[in-house]
């Protein structure tokens, strides 16, 4: 699927939801769903700088696609990398550099959630983008 | 029956009247910085407006009544705290600001090689880290005192610390993560009989209690005010006038000299010669404002109506299943901080902002302090006077429904 199907594909998801407390809760399960970075990523290097809480970010490419793996101590901030991995994982890093998100203000994480406003999930997409533009250039 | 009108004095701070996300703002965030009545911010406006010009050296009418407005100011910091004299009182940028000065200050005159600085297990990073460079700077050693799991100092651990290397003791007086007042009384007794100088930083404790430096009778005591309901950017810094007088500035240039030539500069005398650069008069002025508004209420009415607001929220945080309270000293201010069930402090910091409720996550400034519960932070709630009973059955609702969403 390309980048902007499955922002659809998630866009309709999150519009079975009336208010912020069942889009908290399907982050939280979507957090608690996403599988651990492997331990030897998890490393003091592959913390996202800036991010309020601890982030561990990894990134290769795997048959010229781009695969990424996201890790924190909060669940919620891993709910929103378990999305992002959805969208823009296993796909061409030209793709993922020309991505426009336009997701996050549709399912209303921009207006729901504080870590946009606390920085948090900026640090992250700036660093999926930035790791992308760096395979594009290699 | 409280001992006074809580919906009359949150009339005084308007910000407190507003609804984030639809629901009555929840104000649990005290010790990161309280909110000003509107006497303060008019004042200060109504300052800006009519009155503006640099204080000293000015012979016109503005800077005459400016100079006398600010120097009012340091008289009331110095009647607040029962200072003996204003020469005591350094108007500074804040309490680190102010701790700063003196581990610069102090250390320059006295503190050489081996020496020792003692410090607390629980001290904020800012009576930590201007210490450490200052030893950094002189070889010297800091030496800290151990706390029990209640959150309180073990004060024979202190007695032993003491020896004839040391040169200072910096303690806090009321812990911003734990809320444990400490006996500074006691302590600063226990090191003037080794003839140990003691800094008391009373950045948390000074809002919520009496505070009398002749009765504790420290050699320093720094607090912000903007943690005292006054302005940001200004703090005090009181210092017993002998070692002021002996101590060397800090910083050099505006007011804090006496005479300069290229060859020499003498400095002026206190406190001027602690205060380089155009003060920030506005925001001095601002906080004897803020002082004259808290002993309008009382102090003791204020200490008494906190200390009813902490006795009922530690029953109704205890009564929450999962919840842990970090901090259980027998003396506290109403400073909560605490884990609910294995929900990390950020995420439960973010649902009590949707529900309207101001608090902090995280480490407050205190690192080697989690370290000792082996935990990485906590969630704090810090009340102040114009927080209600009310307010308090809210947050433990939210908390129990955030322990639902989180099943």
């Amino acid at each position: 699927m390309t980048i902007q199907e499955i922002q659809e594909e998630i866009i309709k998801e999150f519009k079975g939801f009336d208010d912020w407390k069942s889009k908290y809760k399907y982050l939280i399960k979507l957090g608690r769903d996403l599988p651990p970075i492997d331990l030897k990523y998890k490393t003091e290097e592959n913390i996202i700088k800036g991010c309020q809480v601890k982030t561990w970010f990894h990134s290769e490419i795997k048959d010229g696609k781009i695969v990424y793996n996201i890790d924190s101590v909060s669940v919620i901030i891993k709910g929103i990398a378990a999305l992002l991995i959805r969208i823009l994982s296993f796909q061409e890093p030209e793709d993922v550099k020309n991505a426009d998100l336009y997701f996050i203000d549709k399912v209303g994480l921009r207006e729901n959630f504080s870590p946009l406003r606390a920085n948090s999930l900026w640090k992250l997409i700036n660093r999926i983008k930035s790791e992308a533009i760096l395979y594009c250039n290699k | 029956m409280s001992i006074f009108d809580v919906t009359k004095i949150r009339k005084d701070f308007p910000i407190l009247n507003q609804r984030i996300y639809n629901n009555p703002l929840v104000y649990f965030d005290n010790a990161a910085t309280t909110q000003k009545p509107k006497i303060v911010i008019d004042f200060m406006n109504k300052l800006y407006l009519d009155n503006n010009s640099n204080v000293h050296r000015g012979v016109h009418y503005l800077s005459d009544y400016m100079t006398g407005m600010y120097e009012s100011a340091r008289e009331k910091v110095r009647s607040y705290i029962n200072a003996e004299s204003t020469q005591e009182i350094i108007f500074t940028k804040g309490t680190t600001d102010s701790i700063n000065a003196v581990a610069f200050s102090f250390g320059e005159a006295y503190i050489k090689e081996n020496d020792e600085i003692i410090v607390s297990e629980m001290e904020h990073h800012s009576n930590i880290v201007p210490w450490q460079m200052m030893c950094k700077r002189k070889k010297a050693n800091l030496r800290v005192i151990p706390i029990n799991d209640k959150g309180e100092l073990l004060l024979d651990e202190y007695k032993k610390l003491i020896s004839s290397k040391t040169k200072l003791v910096a303690v806090v007086h009321a812990s911003n993560s734990l809320g444990t007042i400490n006996p500074v009384k006691e302590i600063t007794a226990i090191a003037h009989k080794k003839n140990v100088p003691v800094l008391i930083d009373g950045t948390q404790a000074i809002q919520h209690m009496k505070v009398d430096i002749q009765d504790i009778n420290c050699d320093f005591y720094s607090f912000s005010g903007h943690k005292i309901y006054g302005p940001t950017g200004i703090g005090v810094l009181y210092g017993k006038e002998h070692w002021l007088l002996e101590m060397p500035p800090y910083q050099g240039g505006g007011d804090m000299i006496d005479a300069v030539s290229f060859e020499n500069t003498t400095y002026a005398d206190l406190p001027a010669k602690f205060e380089a650069g155009t003060p920030n008069y506005i925001g001095a002025i601002g906080l004897g404002i803020a002082l004259d508004y808290l002993q309008n209420i009382g102090l003791d009415n204020i200490h008494k109506y906190e200390k009813e607001l902490l006795d009922y929220m530690t029953v109704k945080l205890n009564s929450i299943e999962g919840l842990k309270i970090y901090g259980a000293a027998e003396n506290k201010v109403c400073v909560f901080s605490f884990l609910l069930d294995n929900i990390h402090p950020y995420d439960v910091g973010l649902f009590l902002d949707k529900m309207s409720i101001a608090v902090r996550s995280g480490h407050h400034c205190t690192q080697p302090l989690w370290n000792y519960y082996k935990i990485e932070g906590s969630i704090r709630a810090s009340l102040a006077f114009y927080n209600t009973f009310k307010e308090i059955d809210y947050f433990c609702k939210a908390l129990k429904e955030i322990q639902e969403m989180f099943k």
